[in-house]
């Protein structure tokens, strides 16, 4: 096995515990943790399967094997990136009827006492 | 049976204007109607909710700054809540003279339009602003002609009166930021008629404009955006 292979498979695996400890730790939600444990598992596979790249690059007509690499990361994060403005929208909106039902709430509450 | 009515005068900073506002609104005296006024107050920094209760109103505080639609949806929310027949949004910059507010009234009366509004342009009288945003409104006159075929010339007026059935809708869904021309597309999708009727409005005696030079051209584009995809959107 190739240096290069060990440092990425090391790599990869220290990645795959760290989501790991914060899942545990309920620092990250479940949902947003599944891409990158699945971007992980996908680096542990090509770091293993050495040709993987070359094979991949062939199948996709790409000449040039990094440009897969690049294409395919750029692709993967802006869909994400699209995914978390998603979310943040999501938040948005709940967050305004909250804030709306607590005024509603407040007036009937404390009314003019305050 | 008097009508219940609503004035929802959304708030940030405004503890300037208020003390002049509020006195003006509780001399008014509408035969027909009973008045409510309700100050949303938008997470100001200064005094606002202190002044609006020195002044016997009743105020909504917002725990976070919602900007000037989510405030409105509010009021309207209030309204909803406690069967109010008729709501008027009011800026509370004294922009909006209340004895012009009477002739909402009227045009509402006269028409039974869901939605009035209090239109700068129709009759050129009083406060008309700067020429770039004139030109901005404009544009706005030519989007909403082509998105509701209304002929709504001051699409960007913050002084409107809801009837039970706008505010039921406004209540279910309200445009966060710039609101006013949006909300046209989305009201007049869904079946509202829609009125402008001419008022005077004065220059504002205090506080600044939501819509500055820089934000501009963000405000174009996004209300833009905006009144393609209520057009396009499915109605409620």
């Amino acid at each position: 096995m190739a240096r290069i292979q060990i440092i990425t498979i090391i790599t990869s695996l220290l990645f795959l515990l760290y989501i790991s400890r914060l899942i545990i730790k309920g620092k990250l939600r479940e949902e947003y943790a599944i891409v990158w444990c699945v971007c992980t598992v996908i680096l542990l596979i090509f770091s293993f399967w050495r040709s993987g790249l070359e094979v991949m690059s062939n199948l996709f007509g790409v000449f040039e094997a990094p440009n897969l690499v690049f294409t395919a990361c750029i692709f993967a994060i802006l869909v994400y990136l699209l995914h978390l403005s998603v979310v943040a929208s999501k938040l948005h909106k709940q967050n305004k009827q909250m804030a709306q039902d607590i005024a509603l709430l407040k007036e009937k509450v404390y009314g003019n006492a305050k | 049976m008097p009508k219940q009515l609503l004035i929802i005068i959304p708030c940030y900073n405004e503890q300037a204007s208020l003390p002049l506002l509020l006195p003006e609104l509780s001399t008014l005296h509408l035969p027909g109607y009973t008045i409510t006024t309700l100050v949303v107050n938008d997470c100001s920094i200064d005094d606002t909710v202190t002044v609006a209760h020195q002044h016997n109103a009743k105020v909504l505080d917002l725990p976070i700054n919602l900007g000037i639609g989510g405030a409105v949806q509010s009021g309207l929310l209030y309204a909803a809540q406690y069967n109010f027949d008729l709501a008027v949004q009011m800026d509370g910059d004294g922009q909006h003279p209340p004895k012009e507010l009477i002739k909402l009234l009227v045009c509402n009366e006269a028409t039974g339009a869901n939605l009035v509004i209090g239109s700068r342009f129709i009759e050129k009288e009083g406060f008309q602003s700067s020429f770039t945003r004139r030109l901005g409104i404009s544009y706005f006159h030519w989007l909403n002609r082509l998105f509701t075929g209304l002929h709504i010339f001051d699409s960007t007026s913050g002084f409107r009166l809801f009837d039970k059935k706008a505010i039921e809708l406004a209540a279910a869904y309200y445009p966060d930021e710039y609101p006013e021309p949006e909300s046209l597309v989305y009201f007049s999708k869904a079946g509202l008629s829609i009125r402008e009727t001419p008022v005077i409005m004065a220059n504002r005696q205090g506080g600044q404009s939501s819509i500055r030079n820089f934000a501009s051209l963000y405000y174009c584009i996004k209300v833009t955006i905006a009144m393609v995809f209520s057009a396009i959107r499915k109605p409620l």
